[in-house]
């Protein structure tokens, strides 16, 4: 186990790729606290299924885009293990449209909980992080942050903007021992991809060098190696889980 | 209010690594002990822990000498 006793709080942690984060995370030894905004059963099954492996874990709630909520649910998660290792930034939703149909509101909706949310608890556990000397933020940002993708240009300009922030805070936070690294998905099967029309799968698969969807294990797997000390001399980087759709 | 003073002064001390004798009230972080942006917001937190108050952003970018730091802290209590 590369991550024993570590302490970690992964967002948006109730389902699909964030559940299965954190779910490795503590197979790697690590207690997890796990956001989630609206799903409380579902994270209530991802604490039981975290304690039933020997670990530590608890169901915090908070929407991400609000900063007081943010400071509160950081503040909790310290209370509770002591420390705080490791943030994955996963939190996020989509606002599908083309551009011209575009809402404002589809806009922000999507700006804030996707690259608001990711400033907003990176700032929360920084300080924490600081005076440890030591920590591990692993951005969750896709493929098409840096392929662009019509009919989500709100969710392509905040993962962009995730990928940005995540070099940004590298180098703020590289003299303080924490490292800041992104993972770029590309096509993972979760309920966000199981809604796409059979022709639109067919379509996808043919971009895809390794010919298959990912699992959201791929990504948890890589999220795991970015949390522990294997990866200790990488900062700043985005790495590409997307069956080699991007090079 | 010499403890105030003298609290401030030791944490600089530690924190930036310089002489006591360098750390006056009129001396800037940045331009006078060699301190960068984050050592700023760092000295900023050991005072906020130290003397048990929450220092706003606001605040916090007005604090730039060694007085800054006192005054605020004496006007908090």
């Amino acid at each position: 186990m590369i991550l024993n006793g570590k302490a970690a709080l992964v967002t948006g942690a109730s389902r699909g790729i964030g559940r299965e984060i954190a779910l490795e995370l503590a197979r790697q030894g690590a207690n997890i606290a796990v956001n989630y905004s609206g799903s409380e059963a579902k994270a209530n099954e991802v604490v039981t299924e975290i304690k039933a492996l020997g670990r530590e874990a608890f169901a915090v709630q908070c929407n991400v885009s609000n900063a007081e909520s943010v400071t509160n649910m950081v503040k909790s998660v310290i209370e509770e293990f002591g420390s705080l290792q490791i943030l994955v930034n996963n939190a996020g939703i989509t606002r599908d449209n083309l551009l011209m149909r575009m809402k404002e509101e589809e806009w922000d909706d999507v700006i804030n909980t996707n690259l608001k949310g990711v400033f907003l608890c990176t700032k929360a556990v920084s300080r924490q992080m600081m005076k440890q000397r030591s920590g591990r933020i692993i951005n969750i940002a896709s493929i098409v942050g840096i392929s662009g993708n019509p009919g989500q240009a709100n969710y392509v300009a905040a993962k962009a903007g995730v990928i940005g922030l995540t070099k940004t805070t590298a180098k703020e936070l590289a003299s303080r021992g924490i490292t800041v690294n992104a993972v770029a998905p590309g096509f993972i099967s979760t309920d966000m991809t199981d809604k796409l029309t059979e022709e639109v799968r067919e379509a996808m698969l043919q971009q895809i060098p390794l010919a298959r969807f990912g699992d959201p294990a791929d990504v948890a797997g890589v999220t795991a190696f970015l949390a522990s000390d294997t990866s200790a001399y990488m900062t700043g980087q985005t790495l590409h889980v997307d069956g080699g759709m991007v090079m | 209010m010499a403890d105030v003073v003298e609290r401030v002064t030791k944490i600089v001390v530690d924190r930036l690594g310089v002489e006591e004798s360098e750390v006056k009230l009129e001396a800037s972080f940045k331009e006078d002990l060699g301190a960068d942006s984050l050592d700023v917001v760092e000295l900023v937190m050991e005072l906020e822990d130290e003397f048990g108050m929450e220092i706003s952003d606001d605040d916090a970018e007005k604090i730039v000498t060694v007085g800054d730091a006192v005054n605020y802290i004496k006007s908090t209590m």
